[in-house]
C-alpha cells in the first residue's frame, strides 16, 4: 500500500485531475483482455515524458512499482498491476507530433490509437501497415511494448519493423533517445529493437518514430474455400513460391466455418473445410494480374469457391467472414483461451493435426483460425468454467499446443507476448542462458526492479 | 450490501458474464471519448457492476459517478464482440443506487412531474407565458428561442420556447379517417406535446393524407425514459401501466410514435423492466411493443409517396440518426422516404450514426461533456454544407440545435416528417 505521503507526491507531479485511487478507478485499471484482476494502489495519468521520469525517479526512492499501461486491451496481463502498486496510463500522451511527408516518417506520442494515426498518414496518401485486431481501441505505445502483429504481417512485417526511434523513460527515470529518423544507423547497441516487444519491463515509451510507406494504389480481395486443410496449407506456400507475396492470407479451420455458418448462415460451401482470405495490393494493373495467377495456381488444390470483391463495398462483406469468426465462438463455449501459436507456414497443416489430436485427447472444442500467410494461427480453447475439471484440462492442451508449435520450429507467441499468461511456459522455448541473459539486462537498467515487475521472465 | 439493494442487478448478472473486457467499447463509446478514464467506458461500468455482485465495492459515490457518465445510446452493445447489453446493466445499476440512496432532488422532481400530465400542462402553460419574462431572447428563426441561463444546466445552454397550447389540447381523441384504412394510435411524448408541436402537426396530416384514423388517447402519459436516466425504474413501470391501459382502451392496429426515443421506451424498455413478478403485465406490454412502430417505418409501410405530399425546394440535407432508432435498426426507411422526396438531396454526414450527446439527463449532469460530445457532431454537420440536419427524434432536435448555435451556426434542425408533410401542410 502507498502512503499518504507517496500519493500527495504523485498528486504534486500528475496534478489531483490525473490521479485517482478510489475503488472505482483501481478496478477499472485492475484488468485487461485476459480475465484477470489485481487492484493496483493508484492510477496516475502523466503527460510527457518529464513527468513519468519524476515518477519512476520516486518509484525508485520509495521502492513501489509502476505498471504502464496504454489502452488495456493486451491479452497476456502485460499491464496488469500484480501485486499492486502504480498504474501509469499514458493515453493522455495521445499528440500526433509531426508526419513528414518528405522523409516519410511519423513522430506520434504513445497514447495515439493506432486507427486514429493510420487515418492521419493516410489523408495524406501514406500508409502505416501494422494492423492489430485491436486497432480501433490499442494504442500505439502498447503496440510497440508488444510488438503487435495482424494480417497484413506476411507481407509488410510488425510493428518493430515500422519502428524508427523512441523516447524512452528508463525504469531510473533518466529520458533516452534510441534509434533515429535516418533509414541507416549502426552506432552503438540497437536499443529500439530491445524495447520493442519488452512488454514496459525495461523503459516507459513517451514517444515513436514511425517508418512510412505510399499508401498502396489498390488492393483486391479474394475469399477461397478448399475441400482440406492441407490444400489451403499449400495454397499458402505456391503462392508464395510463386513469388507472389499477398498482403494477408488469413485461415479458418473447419470448426471455425461451422460456427460463423451456424450463427451468420454466409452461404459457404458445405463442403468447405478451409477458408483463405486472400488480399493483394499494389499498382492497379499488377493486382489485376496477380489475382488472376493465384486462382490459376490454387485451383488444383481441392478449391471449391473462389470469389473475388469488385469495389470495396463487395471487399467488406468477404471481410465480414472473417471478422464474425470472434462473436461466433461463444456459441461453442462461454470461455476461451485464445493462443498465438506461429510455425513456419509450410508447416500449418502439421500443427492443425496434432492440435485435432490434442482436442480429441482432452475432449474440449478447439477453433483455429488466423495468420496462414506468417503461419500465426490464434488456437481458441474453448471451454466451460463452470464445468469442473475443465479449466485444469485446458491448461494441460494449451501446454501440448506450445509444444506441437515448438516442435514444428515455432514459437508461443506470435503477436500476444508472454505478460503473466505465458510466463510459466517459459522454459520450454528458451533455454536457461537465455533466460539469464534476458534477466541481465533487466537488472543492469532496473536494478530496484520497480517497473512492471514479475512480467515476462519466469520468477 | 444485503441481497435486496442488489436485485436489479441480479437481473442482468448473467450478461455481466459475457464481457470479457476487450476494450471494443473503448473506439465506440461517446461517454469515454469525452471522460477519457477507464471507469467511462462499458467494460468498466460491468465491471463495477460485477464487484458490486461480488460485495466488495458498495452504491457510494464513486459507483453513482461511474455510472452516470454513459448516455445509453447503445452502442457498445452494437460493436461488442459479445453483444453484452452494457445499456440494461446500467439500467439495473441505476436503480439499484436509486433503491439504496434514494432519488436525487432533480430527478425526484423529474419523477413527480412526468407522472402526472396535469402537473405537466399547467407547468408548459406557465413556462409558455412567463418564460420569455425570464429567458434572453434569441432569433425566433434559429429554432431555439430561449436561453436558458440556469447554472445547474450551463448558463449559456439554448433551449427551445414552450408551445402556447400543447399539441394533444388542439385535436380530439379519435380523428375518424376513411373505412377500411388502419386505425393508428398516435403516442404523442412530450416535447412533441409541448415544445416541438409542429411534429405533432406533421405527423398527423401525414396520416391523415393516407386516409388513416388517427387516435391520440387523452389518457397517454411520458413515456419515462427521464426517470429511467436516473433509475427512477418505479416510475417507468407506473407509466408503463398507465400508456398501456390508455392505449388498450383504442382498437389500433398499429402503436405509431415519431419520437425515437419514445418509441425506445414502448419496444424495449417496458418489457425489460417488468420483472418475472408480472408475467400478464409483461405479456400486454410485450404486446403493446410489437404494436409499436416509428412514423417513419410506418409511412414507408404504408405506401407515402413523398413525392406528393413533401417538397424540400432546393435543400440540401443531412440525417442523424437518433440512438433509439439505429439500436431499433431504423436507419434505411427515413432515409428512403428524404431521398424520394423531391427538391432534397441527402448527404451523409461522417459519423451519422454517433450520439449527439443528449443522453436524457446525461446531459443535465454533464452538460461540458454533453456539449463536448455534441460539438464532433455539429462539426460533422457543418462540413457537410448542408441547409438542414434532419432527425426522427425531438430529444435529438433539442441537442442539436443547441450544439449548432453554440457552434455559431445556422444550419436548421427538422424532423423527417417535417419534410415530408410540407406540401400538404401549406
Amino acid at each position: 500500500m502507498l502512503d499518504a505521503r507517496i500519493l500527495q507526491q504523485l498528486t504534486d507531479i500528475v496534478g489531483s485531475e490525473n490521479i485517482a485511487a478510489t475503488p472505482q478507478d483501481l478496478i477499472c485499471y485492475g484488468y485487461d483482455a485476459t480475465q484477470m484482476e489485481f487492484l493496483p494502489d493508484c492510477v496516475v495519468h502523466p503527460d510527457g515524458s518529464e513527468e513519468v521520469a519524476r515518477i519512476l525517479k520516486l518509484a525508485n526512492s520509495e521502492g513501489f512499482p509502476v505498471f504502464p499501461r496504454g489502452a488495456g486491451s493486451g491479452f497476456t496481463g502485460g499491464a496488469l498491476p500484480k501485486g499492486g502498486g502504480v498504474v501509469l496510463v499514458t493515453t493522455r500522451m495521445n499528440r500526433i507530433l509531426r508526419i513528414d511527408t518528405d522523409n516519410l516518417v511519423a513522430e506520434v506520442e504513445p497514447g495515439v490509437v493506432t486507427e486514429t494515426f493510420q487515418m492521419a498518414v493516410e489523408k495524406l496518401g501514406l500508409f502505416y501497415p501494422p494492423d492489430p485486431a485491436s486497432l480501433k481501441f490499442s494504442t500505439l505505445g502498447g503496440n510497440v511494448a508488444e510488438c503487435a502483429g495482424g494480417p497484413r504481417a506476411v507481407k509488410y512485417g510488425v510493428t518493430k519493423d515500422f519502428v524508427m526511434g523512441l523516447e524512452v523513460v528508463l525504469p531510473t527515470g533518466e529520458v533516452i533517445r534510441t534509434g533515429g529518423e535516418t533509414v541507416k544507423g549502426v552506432v552503438g547497441y540497437d536499443l529500439t529493437k530491445l524495447i520493442c516487444g519488452s512488454e514496459g519491463t525495461l523503459g516507459v515509451i513517451t514517444k515513436i518514430i514511425f517508418k512510412l510507406l505510399p499508401y498502396p494504389d489498390a488492393k483486391k480481395t479474394m475469399l477461397t474455400v478448399f475441400d482440406s486443410i492441407d490444400g489451403a496449407a499449400r495454397a499458402v506456400s505456391t503462392i508464395i513460391k510463386n513469388k507472389i507475396i499477398p498482403t494477408t492470407l488469413e485461415f479458418m479451420d473447419h470448426a471455425t466455418l461451422v460456427c460463423v455458418e451456424r450463427r451468420f448462415n454466409l452461404g459457404l460451401p458445405d463442403s468447405g473445410r478451409a477458408v483463405l482470405l486472400i488480399e493483394v495490393d499494389g499498382d492497379r494493373d499488377l493486382i489485376e494480374k496477380q489475382a488472376g495467377e493465384i486462382h490459376k495456381l490454387i485451383e488444383p488444390l481441392g478449391l471449391v469457391q473462389f470469389r473475388v470483391a469488385k469495389d470495396a463495398a463487395e471487399s467488406e462483406e468477404l471481410w465480414r467472414v472473417r471478422r464474425l469468426v470472434s462473436p461466433s465462438l461463444r456459441d461453442v463455449n462461454p470461455d476461451k483461451f485464445n493462443e498465438d501459436i506461429v510455425v513456419p507456414r509450410s508447416k500449418v497443416p502439421d500443427v492443425i493435426r496434432r492440435i485435432e489430436v490434442i482436442q480429441k485427447r482432452y475432449d474440449i472444442p478447439i477453433v483455429n483460425f488466423g495468420h496462414a500467410g506468417d503461419g500465426n494461427i490464434h488456437v481458441n480453447i474453448m471451454i466451460d468454467k463452470q464445468v469442473p475439471g475443465q479449466l485444469e484440462k485446458a491448461h494441460e492442451a494449451i501446454k501440448e499446443v506450445f509444444q506441437a508449435a515448438l516442435d514444428l520450429g515455432g514459437t508461443m507467441s506470435g503477436e500476444h507476448g508472454v505478460g503473466l499468461a505465458k510466463q510459466p511456459y517459459i522454459p520450454m522455448e528458451l533455454t536457461a542462458d537465455q533466460v539469464a541473459a534476458m534477466k541481465a539486462i533487466k537488472r543492469a537498467l532496473d536494478p530496484n526492479n520497480i517497473l512492471n515487475p514479475g512480467k515476462m521472465l519466469p520468477v | 450490501m444485503t441481497k435486496k439493494q442488489i436485485d436489479p442487478l441480479e437481473r442482468v448478472a448473467a450478461e455481466m458474464k459475457k464481457c470479457v473486457k476487450c476494450g471494443a467499447c473503448r473506439a465506440h463509446c461517446p461517454a469515454f471519448s469525452t471522460f477519457q478514464r477507464e471507469p467511462a467506458t462499458a467494460r468498466g461500468k460491468v465491471a463495477l457492476a460485477q464487484h458490486l455482485c461480488k460485495g466488495d465495492i458498495t452504491l457510494d459515490d464513486g459507483t453513482y459517478s461511474a455510472m452516470s457518465k454513459c448516455l445509453l445510446c447503445g452502442s457498445c452493445v452494437e460493436k461488442c464482440p459479445n453483444q453484452v447489453p452494457t445499456d440494461e446493466i446500467v439500467i439495473a445499476a441505476r436503480e439499484a443506487l436509486a433503491q439504496r440512496r434514494g432519488l436525487t432532488t432533480f430527478h425526484k422532481a423529474v419523477g413527480q412531474v412526468i407522472k402526472n400530465r396535469k402537473v405537466m400542462n399547467f407547468g408548459a402553460l406557465a413556462a409558455a407565458i412567463l418564460g420569455p419574462l425570464f429567458f434572453r431572447k434569441v432569433p425566433a428563426t434559429s429554432g431555439l428561442r430561449l436561453r436558458f441561463p440556469m447554472p445547474f444546466i450551463g448558463g449559456s445552454r439554448h433551449i427551445p420556447q414552450i408551445a402556447k397550447k400543447p399539441f394533444m389540447k388542439r385535436h380530439p381523441e379519435v380523428i375518424q379517417g376513411e373505412p377500411g384504412k388502419p386505425r393508428i394510435v398516435f403516442f404523442v411524448g412530450c416535447m412533441t406535446n409541448f415544445v416541438y408541436t409542429e411534429i405533432g402537426e406533421a405527423t398527423l396530416a401525414l396520416f391523415r393524407h393516407l386516409g388513416c384514423t388517427v387516435i391520440i388517447p387523452k389518457g397517454q402519459q411520458c413515456c419515462g425514459l427521464p426517470g429511467m436516466s436516473g433509475g427512477d425504474l418505479n416510475t417507468v413501470r407506473e407509466l408503463a401501466e398507465m400508456n398501456l391501459a390508455a392505449i388498450e382502451a383504442h382498437q389500433a392496429d398499429y402503436v405509431m410514435t415519431a419520437c425515437a426515443t419514445c418509441g425506445g421506451a414502448l419496444h424495449k424498455l417496458y418489457p425489460l423492466v417488468v420483472g418475472k413478478r408480472n408475467p400478464e403485465l409483461k405479456q400486454r406490454l410485450q404486446a403493446l411493443a410489437d404494436k409499436t412502430v416509428d412514423a417513419a417505418v410506418l409511412l414507408q409501410k404504408l405506401g407515402l409517396t413523398p413525392e406528393e405530399t413533401g417538397t424540400g425546394s432546393g435543400m440540401r440535407i443531412t440525417y442523424h440518426d437518433p440512438c433509439h432508432h439505429r439500436t431499433a435498426g431504423i436507419t434505411k426507411e427515413p432515409r428512403a422516404l428524404l431521398k424520394r422526396t423531391p427538391g432534397l438531396e441527402l448527404v451523409e454526414m461522417e459519423g451519422a450514426d454517433r450520439c449527439c450527446g443528449l443522453g436524457g439527463t446525461f446531459n443535465v449532469y454533464h452538460y461540458e461533456n454533453s456539449l463536448d460530445i455534441n460539438a464532433s457532431k455539429s462539426a460533422a454537420i457543418i462540413a457537410t454544407g448542408a441547409d438542414a440536419v434532419v432527425t426522427g427524434c425531438p430529444g435529438c432536435i433539442m441537442q442539436l440545435s443547441d450544439g449548432l448555435k453554440q457552434a455559431g451556426d445556422k444550419t436548421r434542425v427538422l424532423h423527417t416528417v417535417e419534410l415530408l408533410a410540407r406540401k400538404i401542410r401549406r
